[in-house]
């Protein structure tokens, strides 16, 4: 093995050992999985849309049921390993706040059913929620000062 | 019965919802590989981001586009919560902007707590295998 000798051959070295970002696989298997669930969700939607639901109505069940989804497979582990395939594929879509959810209540079990599973699951969904909804209200007041109410 | 649904089924409307369903996703991928935000931080950028697209009204024309394509990510969760306060802002006024938006997401809310805590029953507590 060759001496190293500066800070520039040492960096080099790293470089050279560290596996390489694979951003492109990571980018295109995030592409048909995240694609995948949204069009799972559009027929969820077709089919409620066709029983004759609003489109309102269409979403929430959209929703639920993709969280319905999510929660299974977290449950029987298997969305773990979708997760570690797609990454943001399974995260971004509403699968992923589910997984935020259910994984940490799961994990948590064993602290207790009050600050175990139920503190512990929102470690993630928390700050979701916390930041979704006070911006839904400051663009709600925006939108009451910019009508003139 | 399923050959009226899968004739009137939208094509589309459902290729549509898979690539921008599938942008959106890349563009979190992207955020993960070269910013190094954890993913708590992606959701909530996400969420946020999406409530202040819905508040401007720019993202309802990307739900009409693209239907559960926009909606399903977590930017529509978002434009959701927007949409629910500015609803409910027109007739209830202040007090509609706290109560409008997490009423418009409250089945989702109520699912994944509701899921959460059930699987967690149904869950044998054990040590991680990796």
């Amino acid at each position: 093995m060759n001496q190293i000798n500066t800070n520039k051959e040492y960096q080099e070295y790293v470089n050279q050992k560290s596996p390489n970002s694979p951003i492109f696989r990571n980018c295109f298997n995030s592409f048909w999985v995240g694609g995948l669930i949204c069009a799972i969700g559009q027929i969820i939607m077709e089919i409620c849309k066709y029983r004759g639901l609003d489109t309102e109505m269409s979403a929430t069940i959209v929703s639920i049921s993709l969280i319905f989804l999510s929660a299974f497979l977290t449950a029987l582990n298997i969305f773990n390993k979708i997760g570690k395939f797609a990454g943001a594929g399974s995260l971004v879509p509403i699968t992923g706040f589910a997984n935020s959810i259910v994984s940490p209540s799961m994990e948590y079990k064993s602290e207790g059913y009050v600050m175990g599973v139920g503190a512990k699951m929102f470690t993630v969904a928390g700050p979701v929620l916390v930041y979704g909804i006070s911006t839904s209200i400051l663009v709600g007041i925006c939108y009451l000062i910019f009508m003139g109410i | 019965m399923f050959q009226d649904f899968f004739n009137g089924l939208d094509w589309m409307m459902l290729i549509k919802a898979f690539v921008v369903g599938g942008l959106i996703c890349v563009i979190g991928q992207v955020l993960i590989d070269k910013t190094k935000l954890t993913p708590a931080r992606i959701l909530v950028i996400f969420v946020t981001a999406g409530a202040i697209l819905g508040g401007l009204g720019i993202y309802q024309k990307l739900v009409d586009y693209a239907g559960a394509g926009a909606t399903v990510p977590l930017t529509g969760f978002g434009n959701l919560l927007a949409k629910g306060a500015i609803k409910k802002a027109e007739t209830d006024g202040l007090v509609g902007t706290f109560t409008g938006g997490t009423a418009a997401a409250a089945g989702g809310i109520a699912a994944a707590i509701f899921f959460g805590y059930i699987a967690s029953l149904v869950s044998k507590p054990k040590m991680k295998k990796q």
